[in-house]
């Protein structure tokens, strides 16, 4: 097997008393679909949560390509190349998609973070182009996010996360709330990073997409892991019998 | 459409319309309200209220309320009125004044961000406290203010205006370009917009939030200094019910109570709006009385309209154009 692109050893994370995490030795491979599955509380959020930087583990190391990775804001893991697109919290629907596009991460004409003179027109241009190069094709990178469907917003945070050359991407409940049309256009998106040999952890409770995407199959329960599969070596109601 | 996506994307823009529409009515209704004499009178207080407005509306916007700024509005300047009768000379007592604002700002940030209290209550009981600290300090007579200041670069006479009036200029256009040219603009727009979204795009919300605390409080500290100023006495009551105005006019402006929305042009207009309105109430000799109730419309109207105009905005949707 070749090297693992993130793994984690002893991986405890508590919540005051309550334990989220108990102990989780995980190898994650390079350029695949890993499809991470579990009932709620099973961990799965506390575990992202920790890779993004939302959280800090309690106990444990992460390794990312090789080297200990210390994660202890969102930052740090943007910085590693780890990109999280939560459910919900991925866009600011107020703001503009250029805007979106380069939350935190802002073009400047000068200046220095915090205090610098924002680049909208570079943002507008090389927020279209991100775009189009997910096979989105929207009018204006000026709307509002809040104008786009279910889909479109994911579109537009996987075409932020490609712009910024993430190597691992991490996908909370992707296709939620969205229509059939929609969701296959978020799987094909999945597919496309895969060939463009993106890691991907894909979350979802829908255990129909995560099969037809994933490479790997991996089931969490209580707190740890249950399982670390082949897809081909498991079934839907087999995925159901893991995470029940 | 172009006109629908202006109401769309300027939050000011209705508040806008509703002073054009007012101003236009109002001179039909006196003729003295449309005279130069008359916006004399009715400029004069707009710098103090409308700087108290910009604060509360950059907070709003980062998604947090200050109900403590009428008090620091008495506050700061009796801190600065204090530190000349002791002796120190004004610029020394200005930056007094600022730097009491400023903790007081950062002790609302503190209560609100690590202690998780709403800010609604945080800052009401800052309310409270800074008013009675007011009081307590200058121990229920304040001295009386220097007469022998030359106080021309902030509120002299130019022509028919005050120089306070082109501090305001001055600190609206930078704050509005910092707010929609600069990064940390953005960050506060994104903040407000949807704080867990900010923060997992690596935004440090507790800084963006406890920066506009602070300079919600120094704009109202240094506001109530231009009063002070200009009617050259301090009483330890000023500013009372300024927090409940500055919101009024925050809204009326276009910004939204949950946050991500607004702009500093619109707490202007908000406080145009509402002198507009308590002058032409005295021009047409109404009972006075009825200004309360004409604010308390105006605020139903603004927002009722802000709320249409986005619906119907909205509603002229935009739309991918898919090339599959």
């Amino acid at each position: 097997m070749t090297k693992p692109h993130l793994s984690v050893r002893g991986l405890h994370k508590w919540y005051g008393s309550v334990h989220a995490l108990r102990g989780l030795d995980l190898d994650i491979p390079q350029g695949q679909v890993i499809g991470l599955i579990g009932d709620n509380g099973a961990g799965k959020s506390t575990f992202i949560k920790i890779l993004s930087g939302v959280h800090k583990q309690t106990e444990g190391q992460i390794f990312f390509e090789g080297k200990e990775a210390h994660i202890a804001r969102p930052r740090d893991a943007m910085n590693l190349g780890i990109e999280t697109i939560y459910q919900y919290t991925a866009m600011v629907p107020e703001m503009s998609i250029a805007r979106n596009v380069f939350i935190g991460r802002e073009k400047r004409k000068w200046g220095v973070r915090g205090f610098g003179m924002l680049d909208h027109a570079a943002m507008a241009e090389e927020a279209m182009a991100a775009i189009a190069d997910v096979g989105l094709h929207l009018r204006s990178a000026d709307a509002p996010v809040k104008d786009l469907s279910g889909g479109q917003r994911q579109g537009v945070a996987i075409a932020r996360a490609m712009h910024f050359r993430s190597r691992m991407l991490i996908l909370d409940e992707p296709t939620n709330h969205l229509s059939v049309k929609e969701t296959n256009k978020v799987l094909e998106y999945v597919r496309q990073m895969r060939e463009q040999g993106i890691t991907v952890i894909f979350i979802s409770h829908n255990l129909h997409h995560v099969h037809e995407v994933s490479d790997r199959i991996v089931a969490f329960s209580r707190g740890n892991k249950v399982a670390d599969l082949l897809s081909e070596e498991t079934t839907v109601p087999h995925m159901i019998d893991l995470i029940t | 459409m172009h006109f629908k996506k202006m109401l769309q994307t300027k939050p000011e823009a209705s508040a806008f319309l509703m002073l054009m529409a007012m101003t236009f009515v109002f001179s039909l209704l006196s003729p003295t309200f449309l005279t130069l004499g008359n916006f004399q009178i009715v400029l004069q207080p707009i710098p103090e209220i409308a700087l108290v407005a910009i604060g509360v509306t950059i907070l709003m916007i980062s998604g947090e309320f200050d109900l403590s700024v009428g008090s620091v509005f008495a506050l700061s300047p009796m801190v600065m009125v204090l530190l000349m009768a002791a002796g120190f000379p004004l610029p020394v007592s200005m930056i007094g004044g600022l730097v009491v604002a400023a903790l007081v700002g950062l002790a609302n940030a503190f209560i609100t961000i690590r202690l998780g209290i709403p800010s609604f209550i945080a800052t009401l009981g800052m309310l409270f406290m800074a008013r009675s600290m007011t009081v307590v300090i200058s121990d229920g007579f304040p001295p009386p203010f220097p007469r022998d200041l030359d106080l021309w670069w902030i509120v002299g006479k130019v022509d028919l205006l005050r120089v306070s009036v082109f501090w305001l200029l001055g600190i609206g256009i930078l704050l509005g370009i910092w707010l929609r040219k600069f990064d940390f603009g953005s960050w506060i727009f994104a903040t407000g917009g949807s704080q867990e979204s900010a923060r997992n795009m690596g935004i440090n919300v507790n800084l963006v939030k406890t920066t506009t605390f602070m300079l919600c409080s120094m704009l109202a500290g240094f506001a109530g200094m231009i009063q002070v100023f200009r009617i050259k006495a301090i009483v330890p009551s000023m500013g009372t019910g300024y927090e409940l105005t500055a919101i009024a006019a925050t809204v009326i402006g276009g910004a939204a109570l949950a946050g991500g929305v607004g702009s500093v042009i619109g707490a202007v207009i908000g406080a145009l709006l509402l002198a507009f309105i308590e002058n032409i109430i005295i021009l047409t000799r109404v009972d006075a009385n009825w200004f309360r109730f004409a604010v308390g419309a105006i605020i139903v109207i603004a927002v009722t309209i802000n709320k249409m105009t986005r619906d119907v905005a909205a509603r002229a949707k935009y739309k991918e154009v898919e090339d599959d």
